[in-house]
């Protein structure tokens, strides 16, 4: 096995440079170090200026999502020695705008997320802890699935509906929004189809199916999209069709 | 917290990197994509030629005999071979993505993805089988 492997990164300096360039490294190439650990010892031995996000270093808290030879990967769980014999490219992810470095603006995600209202909205009943609300271990394996998101951003990066249209709302978000509207507890999912319904919502989306491929988490946002499209259309049915129309929006 | 804070879009330092309008040809699976898009295009002209057909039909014998030496002109025939491998490509992916919108649970297990996609293949073949029926043999 090569002692050493180049990684070749992509810097961005605004005070600097106005647009990004690569800086070659070269790491040791360990079997048990992944890409972030080369990122460390770059920013430790020889170059500390490096920017970039991590924090848990075990695939839990969704910072450290980089595109590693143009594809998006959690750089925590991407092992340098797959890349043998190199180099690896590491760039910030795609279709976002770039503060610095590896460093990628993500506002617009956060007021995407929040618009979807990812919580639990009740229509009357007084919360936790004055109530309980219980859930058989059925009712919590029909959105488990979507709820182990950790927004890491990387379906994002996948997805070329997001690259050419900013504006659409985004694999994460609509599977968050369905996180909670297959929740038992939740009676939120007309409001969230009000807003997930318009074109930047469900309907921007083309089923490209990147955004799952690329998920560290099994989570499906391609599936979670059109399973919404499907029930987004029984409730415009129902809305049609039935006298007291389909304003409950129960089945999303 | 604002809708939009304005800095978002307008950040002078921020680097965008513009998106390339040959984006679908970088990467295979974005280019795979592309051609299931366009399939579209060739299912559509397939309505029309459907349509074009009973049209002829409903004209009578010559002018349905007129139709038909169009139809095998080489180039249309080209034509036709190549959407009918736009259109099968448009089924088959179009059959194996229902499971991943049509999660079917049957007892709390969510039932087997083949199981979803293959109704759509015997729907398929039955109705094929059908119509072969009509035209050919009944």
């Amino acid at each position: 096995m090569a002692e050493t492997i180049i990684l070749e990164v992509a810097r961005y300096r605004p005070e600097q440079e106005t647009e990004p360039t690569f800086q070659s490294f070269e790491v040791p190439c360990r079997r048990d170090w992944v890409v972030l650990d080369a990122l460390n010892e770059i920013k430790d031995k020889q170059d500390g200026s490096l920017s970039y996000r991590w924090s848990c270093r075990m695939g839990v808290c969704g910072s450290c999502g980089m595109m590693v030879n143009g594809e998006p990967k959690l750089t925590c769980a991407t092992f340098l020695t797959h890349y043998l014999p190199g180099p690896v490219r590491v760039e910030p992810l795609r279709y976002f705008p770039v503060v610095r470095d590896l460093v990628v603006e993500m506002t617009d995600f956060m007021v995407k997320l929040r618009s979807i209202k990812p919580w639990i909205i009740r229509e009357a009943e007084t919360p936790p802890p004055a109530d309980e609300y219980l859930q058989t271990p059925g009712q919590l394996d029909s959105y488990k699935q979507f709820s182990m998101c950790i927004n890491c951003l990387l379906c994002y990066a996948a997805c070329p509906v997001f690259g050419l249209d900013e504006h659409f709302i985004g694999p994460a978000a609509i599977a968050l929004a369905q996180r909670y509207n297959k929740d038992s507890r939740d009676q939120g999912a007309g409001e969230r189809l009000a807003i997930l319904s318009q074109h930047e919502g469900i309907w921007g989306c083309t089923f490209v199916g990147e955004c799952s491929k690329a998920c560290p988490k099994q989570v499906d946002p391609a599936g979670a999209i059109q399973q919404y499209k499907l029930s987004a259309v029984k409730e415009w049915f129902k809305s049609v069709l039935l006298p007291w129309g389909g304003k409950e929006g129960s089945g999303a | 917290m604002k809708p939009t804070p304005a800095y978002t879009l307008y950040h002078p330092k921020w680097y965008r990197r513009p998106v390339s309008t040959y984006w679908w040809s970088r990467q295979r699976s974005h280019f795979k994509f592309i051609l299931r898009e366009l399939s579209s295009i060739f299912v559509a002209y397939f309505v029309v030629l459907t349509l074009l057909y009973l049209r002829a039909l409903g004209r009578g014998p010559e002018s349905y005999t007129a139709f038909e030496e169009w139809l095998s002109r080489p180039l249309v025939i080209a034509l036709n071979g190549v959407s009918l491998l736009f259109v099968l490509l448009h089924t088959i992916t179009w059959f194996n993505l229902t499971p991943r919108a049509l999660p079917v649970r049957v007892r709390g297990k969510r039932v087997a993805d083949w199981l979803i996609a293959a109704p759509n293949y015997v729907a398929w073949l039955a109705i094929s089988a059908g119509i072969a029926w009509l035209v050919l043999g009944g």
